[in-house]
């Protein structure tokens, strides 16, 4: 399949056609969509018009953006002017947003051709897309397996080659951890670097929308396009983004690799046995492998389990059928608004948004969601600590390979347990990326996922490309 | 101060104000809608207005501005601060939640100065978001519920506000009243808001409880829709004899909301505290710390005008009138004093010009047409007795209504030419011998007989004499 960077460089010069490049793709989606089902919608005439412009656009001379003739596929949790926007919930079946959020003006500035919206867990809660109110989508490696999720949909559609890139939203893990189980790079950018307009949240202090691509220099090309200070997110950071593809060949001699030696327990060893691989791999070319300890992330599951359903309470209480998405009529104001979120969300999101409202009720305030921000800072402190001694840190992306359909829906705390590694860093805001790297059990992709400070997108990506190198 | 219906046995009671404004700004608080009222409904909107998915607030620098304005106004301290949200459900809140400040306001620990130094706290000054305006249709309580159907204008959602609490130290309705009335004028001074109750641009919950000296304050009720500084004097009075009444028949007063009906005059139960909304504050992600900087803060400092007590005061001291009087406050009011200042300036008699500016030029604004030499001119006409006080008062009508002009031309013109005192000392002579009658119920005392006498040398003098002048001569006459 073809890369990110091949298709800019071939439609740029006038080799590749952007309008063949979208037939591809979109023949690649009648073959085998209705098996993986990574969409909620393929705006296949959208996509056919907007690459015929990019070709024209060429024709006649003009200049091209960074992504001309790109096929990339949206979660659909991101606003879409005038293209249903659904959070792969019941509630929201229907609604068309009145305005692009900044990333898909981003990507269409840039010429990429956006070929559709992609299947999520309702709202973005879960990790297994099995919590869409449309249905799960496949895992292309074995369409008996959960692709991850949130954002499962997403990373389904660059694994099985339906677009060419993808954009996510991680707030626990929900780019990285299915990423690793579908054997792509997935990329969460540090809190403030992408905009977040547009994105539904789902727990704003948490979310941030970062890039699915088939290789490293393909997602930092991707990153490079959509990050950027936006006047419109007050929380985004008001510096321009580092520059990333200059720095992949650079290598990782001399740099310090972390090691976490109380990491959570119930990893397993098949993915354990690639992180090892991965280190030795890193030590090979030249990288120092550090011991470092991170003593709070034991408690960062509960903690994040407390905050996330806090915001989203709050974030998901405006679904109240009184302006926009389903309503359910019934006989006074309160029996409307019970009626009609008690049809229109599903268990997980409902579960959460117990939790979340129980958590900052009066007199539950301090002991729940209080403490669980005390935990936050203690992460962050012991972020800063294993810091002063290294570069990036490596971790498990996910405890396991891609589980079978089914085998943890009945089990809440075994599905939340999939998000053990990658939760750290959205509580603490920075950046972190899974790489494929090699297989585990039942022949499965693996992820390693690398990590790094504030801003220490530069340092990462130069891990991750040699991980990616040394393959 | 007039004291109103002061309460029975010694009963003492205690008022706090929460007063909401609307800033002056052209946009709302968090988004580039315009800030605008009286607009078609649900025209002013866009995303974040709407609460649509996706949307975030972007702060209004303007409002910011204004608010500190307001604090600095008020003696506050001007702090970092931060952003709450403050969940609950109602159609007009588009988010399920308002946006506003919690344990870190804005502005806090100020203060405002009532007539007779009487000194009011304020607690804090915060920035928050309006929220839509409901209007229920059918139905006969207003009310959302048993109506037939409402309808949602957002044209007022997000709507920059700041809220000013004051502490719990008003102790009459007089001082409620002039509580609302002297922030009104501090906020029309600093051009924070037009501040206007009937367009509920500044909206009062008023907070009412009783006690005896000596003993801790009563539970306190807060009484909501009072849109008119009158109505803030009539809730608390009916009010505070709602809660003695109701604690000396043996009860117990409810902590609660309570309704302020302006047509019948009483207060009733909105939601008690028990059905109060628990509203799970928590710091809004969306938004950073605000955290303006000094120098910010020192040039809004620097910027702000002379306030309204300061110029009642200087006023006062130029004129010889009383600093709470009436023509002092309705002057500054105005803002009139500065044209005041100029009639002064211009040699005119300071007492004549500020009464006749309080009385006449209602209509002139702050920078009324006639030129200050020429009021200036005809204080002193009527100061040297040139003319009558109500010759003067017509010649003032005429100078209003010429937007100025040459006012000894005028009197000329109108035949108001003052008579010489022994002119006036005939007539009155003449008057006495025409009415002895009344001149000896005058010499014995009757006072009201002295109106007969003035008259027909009024008559006698086609208006022209001075009352005054009369009066004193026939003071000077009677044995």
């Amino acid at each position: 399949m073809q890369k990110l960077v091949d298709i800019v460089a071939g439609v740029t010069n006038g080799s590749l056609k952007a309008s063949a490049v979208v037939e591809e793709h979109l023949a690649r989606i009648v073959a085998r969509e209705s098996e993986i089902h990574a969409f909620n919608l393929v705006t296949a005439d959208q996509a056919r018009n907007d690459a015929a412009k990019v070709d024209e656009d060429v024709k006649s001379g003009k200049k091209v953006g960074a992504l001309a003739g790109v096929p990339i596929a949206l979660k659909d949790n991101m606003c879409t002017r005038g293209v249903e926007t659904t959070c792969s919930s019941k509630i929201l079946q229907g609604w068309k947003p009145p305005y692009d959020a900044t990333v898909v003006t981003k990507l269409r500035a840039a010429g990429a051709v956006i070929m559709g919206k992609t299947n999520l867990d309702e709202f973005a809660m879960g990790s297994s897309t099995e919590n869409s109110a449309f249905g799960p989508t496949k895992n292309p490696h074995d369409v008996s397996r959960v692709p991850g999720g949130s954002s499962g949909g997403s990373a389904a559609a660059v694994s099985a080659g339906f677009a060419a890139a993808s954009l996510g939203s991680d707030t626990g893990g929900s780019i990285r951890q299915p990423a690793a189980l579908c054997g792509v790079v997935g990329v969460k950018p540090t809190y403030g670097v992408v905009s977040r307009y547009g994105l539904v949240a789902f727990a704003s202090s948490l979310d941030q929308i970062g890039p699915f691509t088939s290789d490293v220099r393909d997602a930092a090309t991707l990153l490079e396009v959509i990050s950027g200070h936006d006047p419109m997110d007050s929380t985004s950071i008001p510096q321009a983004a580092p520059s990333l593809v200059s720095v992949l060949d650079h290598g990782v001699a001399g740099m310090r690799i972390g090691r976490v030696t109380d990491l959570p327990e119930g990893c397993e060893p098949d993915v354990l046995a690639r992180l090892e691989a991965a280190f030795d791999a890193l030590r090979s070319a030249g990288a120092i492998i550090v011991d470092i300890k991170l003593p709070s992330i034991q408690y960062c599951l509960t903690a994040y389990y407390l905050i996330a359903p806090a915001e989203a309470s709050s974030n998901l209480a405006r679904y109240d059928g009184v302006r926009y998405g389903n309503r359910v009529e019934a006989a006074d104001l309160n029996a409307m608004y019970a009626a009609t979120r008690e049809a229109g969300f599903g268990e997980e999101v409902k579960r959460r948004i117990m939790l979340g409202t129980y958590a900052l009720s009066a007199g539950y305030y301090d002991a729940y969601y209080g403490k669980a921000l005390k935990v936050r800072r203690l992460i962050s402190d012991d972020f800063a600590h294993a810091y002063e001694k290294t570069d990036v840190i490596l971790t498990p992306t996910s405890p396991s390979v891609a589980f079978k359909f089914g085998s943890k829906t009945d089990n809440p705390l075994a599905m939340y347990l999939c998000d053990v590694f990658t939760i750290p860093t959205n509580l603490a805001g920075h950046p972190a990326m899974s790489v494929p790297f090699g297989t585990g059990a039942n022949s499965m992709p693996v992820g390693v996922q690398v990590l790094a400070t504030t801003l220490g997108e530069q340092a990462m990506f130069k891990v991750a490309a040699e991980l990616e190198r040394s393959l | 101060m007039s004291e109103v219906a002061a309460l029975p046995n010694g009963w003492q009671l205690i008022v706090g104000l929460e007063v909401h404004v609307e800033l002056a700004t052209k946009t709302k608080m968090f988004s580039a809608s315009a800030n605008r009222f009286g607009d078609e409904p649900n025209t002013n909107i866009d995303p974040v207005t709407l609460g649509l998915p996706g949307a975030l607030p972007v702060l209004n620098q303007h409002a910011i501005e204004l608010a500190m304005r307001i604090g600095l106004a008020l003696n506050c301290k001007v702090q970092p601060c931060t952003f709450h949200r403050k969940n609950y459900f109602y159609p007009d809140l588009p988010k399920a939640y308002q946006i506003t400040q919690y344990d870190h306001p804005l502005n806090i620990d100020g203060h405002l100065m009532l007539p007779g130094e009487v000194r009011i706290g304020i607690e804090r000054a915060h920035l928050e978001e309006d929220t839509g305006k409901s209007t229920h249709f059918g139905g006969s309580s207003g009310r959302i519920h048993g109506s037939d159907y409402s309808l949602i204008d957002f044209n007022r959602a997000g709507v920059p506000l700041v809220e000013i609490v004051s502490r719990p130290d008003i102790r009459t309705s007089e001082q409620a009243r002039q509580y609302v009335g002297e922030l009104r004028s501090i906020l029309l001074a600093v051009g924070a808001s037009d501040a206007k109750m009937e367009e509920g641009s500044m909206r009062c919950d008023v907070n009412v409880s009783v006690h005896k000296p000596g003993t801790p304050f009563g539970t306190r009720c807060e009484i909501k829709n009072v849109n008119s500084i009158r109505s803030v004097g009539r809730a608390i009075d009916y009010e505070a004899r709602r809660q003695v009444d109701v604690i000396e028949g043996g009860g117990t007063i409810r902590q609660e909301t309570r309704h302020w009906d302006d047509a019948t005059g009483r207060t009733e139960t909105l939601r008690t505290k028990e059905d109060a909304d628990d509203y799970r504050y928590f710091l809004e992600p969306d938004l950073v710390p605000l955290v303006p900087d000094q120098s910010w803060i020192d040039a809004v400092r620097a910027a702000l005008p002379v306030l309204p007590a300061a110029r009642r005061k200087a006023l006062a001291e130029l004129c010889g009138v009383d600093k709470d009087g009436e023509s002092a406050i309705v002057v500054v009011e105005r803002g009139q004093d500065d044209y005041v200042a100029a009639v002064v300036a211009a040699g005119g008699d300071p007492r004549r010009a500020v009464v006749y500016v309080q009385q006449a030029f209602a209509e002139q604004g702050a920078t009324p047409k006639v030129p200050a030499k020429d009021l200036a001119a005809l204080t002193i006409l009527e100061r040297d007795a040139k003319v009558t006080s109500t010759q003067a008062k017509t010649l003032l009508t005429d100078l209003i209504e010429a937007g100025g002009g040459d006012v000894s031309a005028m009197a000329t013109k109108r035949g108001f030419e003052a008579l010489d005192t022994s002119a006036v000392e005939a007539m009155v002579d003449a008057a006495i011998a025409a009415e002895p009658g009344a001149w000896q119920k005058y010499c014995n005392g009757e006072e009201k007989a002295l109106g007969a006498l003035v008259g027909a040398v009024m008559k006698s003098s086609k208006g022209k004499a001075d009352g005054k002048v009369i009066t004193a001569l026939l003071q000077a006459k009677r044995p």
